[in-house]
């Protein structure tokens, strides 16, 4: 009889979660019909060789994953802006992206959209193609305090009506009004209908629409979106990335308190701000594993800005980002999950901390930090992959691109525990580039 | 008295700064003493930063302190600083590109490091860069970018300035976190900084003032 989840230790949960993934369902909940038998060969090879590498065990041949944001759509010949609009459009450039380039794990069409949502909710922490960016670039975060220095408490004593109240009405212009007093919480007594008079009134109504509609958007985006991955699945192409999560320090860091504000408060409020962290890690994972759970993929990614080499010394990282961020860790394998961690930047001067990170399948992804240190740091404990730079993918050529490739797999690859690819989340890259650096992977990564 | 100032500032004891600040205004000491000596403390701290003692938010944090020094000298200034500038510096994030907190800590560095600096901001148009390098002179312009479509638009930059006749009357330099030597010969740039105390030490070479 299989074992209960509640009785399953993490490795066990993260087997089955994995397990779960090589065995696609279709949105009914059935087992996939695939294309044809080779299409089910190839997703079995593909997703068998993502899964032995991350497990530190040596597939077939080195893996390939490439990480992109809106590249599919240029090179499909459409604008960001397009396929953030026009939902068939973003399907049909994945769906083009993956079929072309046959990565051995691919991500669904979550950079594009919907922006329609974003429009109807008007959205403020973010400038997209066509709204405070040019309609052929992509997002630009902008920077603010979104949370006050002096809101910690709020967050720290409610952090679901701190978001509720406080911060969406903050990035949703449309939710203003949700900074009005909501239901109340005196609702045992008679009378208490009175305390509904708050959603009687027109901006808070229009904020409840505006929720409505968007909601509506994001359902028919999903539409679109699933029918992509289940397509792609039956064709033999497994989707890798799904769930996103981040490390308490960036969440807070990024979009609440800003760079400067984050900065500041290390010195000024420390304590608070530890506080707040430990307070969002338990929120975090929760999500990640529900979200992971139901989307049927454990790989979860988490992009990492404020920890990179150079941004904080290591006793600051070992101060304020290590502890949140290993325990994220932590809950993400104790519920199944395969934490992606894509570390922006260097990270030469973590790896030694990051060696530390719990017992569980862990890929570290890198963007520029020396990969035959990492191997030789990480090389038993993790997984690794990434570094091939944006800029040999933009302006090198294929003979710099398939050089670079075979020295980082001699580099990397023995032993297994390796995946290739990019380092960067990949906005532009020469075609032929890419098909050589897919390629020589695919001829020169065969583990003999 | 004054070294309390520069140390305290320089170590990033904000209170003990701000505090020495209050009894030197109180003591009716001239304000300008006070600038010079938080302007050494900074040099401290950008040398600091040079040697990796110190990393970001210790200067962003530096700046914060800086910030409320000047705030609280400003009203007791009768005349304005006559500070010596080493030389003048065009900078912004090329077009395109939003991001600033890069630029903002190298825009920083260089004005308390003694140059003049003409940020333009973000999402600047090669042209409003030729105009500004035309209006002041400037020898040494910055161009920022922390995506990858700064390639482009750096590059653009820089051709722009060749059509204009200005690319032997100045030296670029360009930086950013996908920023690497591949970039800047891509780019025709003439040099790449990797952080904002590498921006100061070229401004500083270019200008002669190194």
């Amino acid at each position: 009889m299989e074992k209960k989840w509640e009785e399953m230790s993490p490795a066990e949960r993260q087997e089955a979660q994995l397990q779960k993934w090589l065995s696609p369902k279709d949105p009914e909940g059935k087992d996939l019909k695939f294309q044809s038998p080779q299409a089910e060969k190839a997703f079995k090879e593909r997703a068998t060789r993502l899964k032995d590498a991350l497990q530190m065990k040596k597939p077939d041949r080195v893996p390939v994953f490439t990480i992109y944001g809106f590249y599919p759509a240029l090179y499909a010949g459409f604008t960001p802006r397009e396929v953030m609009y026009d939902y068939d459009k973003s399907n049909t450039a994945w769906t083009k992206y993956v079929l072309d380039f046959a990565p051995d794990g691919h991500i669904g069409p979550w950079v594009p959209g919907p922006g329609k949502v974003f429009d109807i909710l008007d959205y403020k922490l973010y400038s997209w193609p066509g709204h405070g960016v040019a309609p052929q670039y992509g997002y630009q975060c902008n920077e603010g305090e979104y949370m006050k220095a002096d809101e910690y408490d709020a967050f720290i004593d409610d952090p679901s009506n701190f978001y509720s109240n406080i911060y969406l009405p903050r990035i949703f212009g449309a939710l203003q009004a949700f900074t009005a007093p909501h239901i109340a919480d005196v609702l045992e007594m008679y009378g208490g209908g009175l305390n509904f008079i708050p959603y009687g009134v027109p901006p808070v109504q229009a904020a409840y629409k505006a929720l409505l509609e968007a909601g509506s958007e994001a359902l028919k985006y999903i539409g679109v979106a699933g029918a992509y991955y289940t397509q792609l699945a039956a064709a033999g192409f497994p989707g890798f990335w799904l769930v996103p999560a981040k490390a308490p320090f960036d969440m807070i860091g990024d979009t609440m308190r800003g760079t400067k504000g984050i900065m500041t408060d290390m010195y000024r409020q420390p304590d608070k701000l530890i506080q707040a962290m430990e307070r969002m890690a338990p929120i975090v994972i929760k999500n990640a594993v529900t979200g992971a759970k139901g989307g049927g993929v454990p790989i979860v990614v988490i992009v990492m800005h404020k920890g990179a080499d150079g941004f904080l010394s290591d006793e600051q990282y070992k101060k304020f980002y290590w502890p949140t961020f290993r325990k994220l860790l932590a809950g993400l394998i104790n519920g199944g999950c395969v934490p992606f961690c894509f570390a922006e930047g260097g990270y030469n001067t973590r790896l030694e901390i990051i060696r530390d990170a719990p017992k569980g399948n862990i890929i570290w992804w890198f963007d520029r930090t020396d990969m035959a240190k990492a191997k030789k740091i990480l090389g038993d404990v993790a997984c690794i992959g990434g570094n091939v730079p944006p800029e040999l993918l933009s302006v090198g050529t294929p003979q710099q691109v398939k050089d670079y490739v075979k020295k980082l797999i001699d580099t990397c690859a023995k032993g297994g525990g390796y995946i290739l690819g990019n380092g960067t989340v990949m906005e532009q890259a020469k075609p032929e580039n890419l098909h050589a650096m897919i390629d020589t992977a695919k001829e020169y990564g065969v583990y003999k | 008295m004054a070294k309390d100032l520069v140390s305290a500032l320089a170590d990033l004891k904000e209170k003990e700064a701000l505090k020495i600040v209050e009894d030197r205004l109180n003591a009716k000491e001239d304000p300008l003493k006070i600038l010079d000596d938080a302007r050494h403390a900074m040099e401290i701290v950008g040398k600091r930063f040079a040697d990796s003692e110190y990393f970001i938010p210790d200067l962003v944090y530096s700046g914060e302190i800086l910030k409320a020094i000047t705030e609280m000298v400003k009203p007791k200034l009768t005349k304005t600083a006559e500070t010596k500038r080493l030389g003048k510096v065009v900078f912004g994030t090329v077009a395109g590109d939003i991001h600033d907190i890069g630029k903002n800590i190298v825009v920083f560095m260089l004005d308390v490091n003694g140059f003049e600096v003409y940020d333009l901001g973000v999402d600047v148009p090669a042209q409003k860069f030729i105009d500004k390098i035309k209006e002041s002179g400037a020898p040494v312009v910055g161009l920022s970018g922390f995506l990858t479509l700064a390639y482009d638009s750096m590059k653009q930059t820089v051709d722009a300035m060749k059509a204009a006749g200005l690319r032997d009357k100045v030296k670029v330099m360009i930086g950013g976190g996908q920023i690497t030597e591949e970039v800047r010969k891509y780019t025709g740039a003439d040099a790449h900084g990797k952080d904002a105390m590498a921006g100061v030490t070229l401004a500083k070479k270019w200008i002669g003032a190194g």
